[in-house]
């Protein structure tokens, strides 16, 4: 043991004075094993927020996946299991009977999720158009640290109001007498007043922009604070300009937090239905207010068929968006 | 000093540009409130859309009369209610988790990935889910049980992110040194560590009471017979649409904005004085 001792045991008892260098890794590993009986175990930490995850987050997934196998009766469901609800979802009548006009044609399950989608990518790429500009904005030409954060913030304010009054608050803009066109009517742009905004692609697009794009400005601002300013400076010292700089420092270091808005926003918009009542007037649904429809008609079994084919699409999703930048790497 | 040099004009340039594009930005997410807060002061006879007929607090009356919209009152305060439980849930259980975090311990992977999952499972499905699994046992919902439940669950992954990040920057050593003075454990804790944690805690606390104030997919189905405030909000949105609804949007929003207000003047005074 003695010539085993550490060489710089010795420090560990130096002057009392002046700033003491960390004790020795070896010596701290020691000490907290002697007290580590008088410390609480982590699984009486765990235990209550791990019970309350099985009972809330666990069981109830498990029982969608559980529920859909079981036969539908009327207004209810019997534990008898079946695959004829995954059959509905991708069948439907004709399907393979050439002279129906259904013949090969997808069932409404399967293009509702697609346009569920669709519509998903699509305010994805807005928001990140919108957003990013806005996070270099913030992360890279406010030089003032105060300034950064008070601007951030007022950025964020949306995330903490009611998310369902943003949806009415579009309202009043896209309505036949609403502000867009008033807006457009005056500038001479449209000579009357166009229907186009509201119960549109557009006007739900633009909403669900307006309501999730701070949700990707957070992340990508982060990703781009965390950049060292020497690099760049270093790269502009060598000749590099405004543009190159940019496109070979400044993005790939960005990329963790593009891909992490993008699948706070994927999983988000998949799972939406509020808005498409409030701002599309119910013209389509999506595959959330489909679930939700078969639940009020009591019919679980397909409720939760739908459920498991949303999941399936969201993680097939996120896949995608890990396989294109590895987060864990970078965390 | 500072020559004009077309460089320094150019850094400029591109500066004022992004300033005005921020300032785009901004009005892009707080037009639509704007206009939502000018028309709850519509004249009586105005409708949902601009002009405005004159300028009233009718709406605004109408809020307040206790038929108007189902049970406003009510929701409210059973939507703080759940908002303030959630809250010391969400302290709570972040704060014991990131401390069990400190150390490696079995299946600490595994559990890491189930809170996160509540941050990633959309609200329908977690609805749906936990509603048809009690219906089927024939336990009914209700607000202060499942809707409790879920809340947790969607706020927990925020606030475990915010108590890892503390103790990620937080310095052992402090403790370490209690110890070797023959602290024990709970004098440690409760001398040492929590006050240093304090601002973080809170901090989780209140991302657990804003994030269920607003929430809205994972009551759908869970709230029971009572409603929260936004199942109310929805509720009203499927009748005719009124400026009451503006009215209420406007007083929700005031409201949140007060909270926010609130929250970082505490948390101002906690992070300076745990300094």
């Amino acid at each position: 043991m003695l010539q085993t001792a550490p060489p710089h045991a010795k420090r560990h008892h130096g002057g009392l004075i002046g700033d003491q260098p960390a004790p020795p890794p070896q010596d701290v590993v020691r000490l907290k094993k002697g007290k580590r009986d008088q410390t609480i175990h982590p699984g009486w930490l765990v235990a209550p927020a791990s019970i309350w995850l099985i009972v809330f987050l666990v069981v109830p997934l498990a029982g969608i996946v559980v529920f859909s196998f079981w036969t539908p009766v009327r207004g209810g469901m019997t534990p008898d299991f079946t695959f004829i609800n995954f059959g509905n979802f991708f069948r439907q009548d004709g399907f393979f009977d050439p002279e129906h006009r259904n013949f090969l044609k997808l069932s409404i399950f399967i293009t509702t999720l697609w346009t569920t989608f669709r519509f998903t990518v699509t305010v994805m790429v807005v928001c990140l158009i919108i957003g990013y500009p806005i996070a270099f904005f913030l992360a890279m030409q406010v030089k003032n640290f105060k300034w950064q954060l008070a601007l951030f913030l007022v950025a964020m304010v949306p995330f903490w109001t009611s998310y369902l009054i943003r949806a009415v608050a579009w309202l009043p803009m896209l309505g036949r007498r609403g502000l867009f066109n008033k807006m457009l009517m005056n500038l001479g742009v449209i000579d009357k007043p166009s229907s186009f905004f509201l119960y549109s692609e557009f006007g739900y697009t633009m909403a669900l922009a307006q309501l999730y794009v701070v949700l990707c400005v957070g992340p990508i601002f982060f990703s781009l604070a965390k950049i060292n300013k020497d690099i760049l400076e270093a790269a502009r010292d060598m000749g590099a300009s405004n543009f190159q700089v940019f496109r070979e420092i400044i993005l790939p270091l960005s990329l963790p937090g593009v891909a992490i808005g993008m699948i706070f926003l994927f999983v988000m918009l998949m799972g939406e239905f509020a808005t498409a009542v409030v701002v599309y007037g119910g013209k389509t649904s999506t595959t959330g207010t489909v679930i939700l429809n078969y639940y009020a008609t009591a019919n679980y079994p397909f409720a939760a068929v739908n459920a498991i084919m949303l999941m399936l699409a969201m993680m097939i999703g996120v896949f995608f968006i890990l396989r294109v930048v590895d987060i864990r790497k970078e965390l | 000093m500072a020559r004009w040099t077309p460089r320094r004009t150019r850094a400029l340039a591109v500066k004022t540009g992004f300033s005005i594009y921020y300032v785009l930005f901004i009005v892009f997410i707080f037009g639509p409130m704007i206009a939502m807060f000018a028309l709850s002061f519509q004249g009586r006879r105005g409708g949902t859309s601009f002009p405005m007929r004159g300028f009233s607090t009718y709406w605004w009356e109408k809020l307040l009369e206790p038929s108007s919209i189902g049970d406003l009152q009510g929701a409210l305060a059973r939507s703080l209610i759940l908002a303030l439980v959630v809250m010391v849930i969400t302290a709570l259980f972040s704060t014991m988790l990131a401390m069990a975090f400190r150390q490696k311990f079995r299946g600490s992977n595994l559990l890491f990935y189930t809170v996160m999952l509540g941050l990633m499972v959309p609200g329908v499905l977690l609805s749906l889910g936990l509603a048809t699994l009690m219906r089927q046992i024939g336990i009914p919902p209700a607000w202060w049980s499942s809707g409790l439940g879920v809340h947790v669950v969607w706020t927990l992954p925020f606030g475990f992110l915010v108590m890892m990040a503390v103790f990620n920057r937080f310095d052992s050593r402090l403790e370490e040194a209690a110890r070797d003075m023959g602290a024990g454990e709970w004098t440690v804790f409760r001398e040492i560590t929590l006050p240093l944690i304090l601002p973080g805690i809170v901090a989780a606390g209140l991302f657990g009471f804003t994030l269920s104030y607003d929430e809205f997919a994972r009551t759908t189905l869970l709230s029971g017979e009572y409603n929260t405030l936004p199942l109310d909000i929805n509720a009203s949105m499927t009748q005719r649409i009124r400026p009451t609804l503006f009215a209420l949007g406007t007083a929700s929003t005031l409201f949140s904005l007060c909270l926010i207000g609130l929250f970082i003047v505490v948390y101002t005074i906690l992070y300076r004085r745990s300094r």
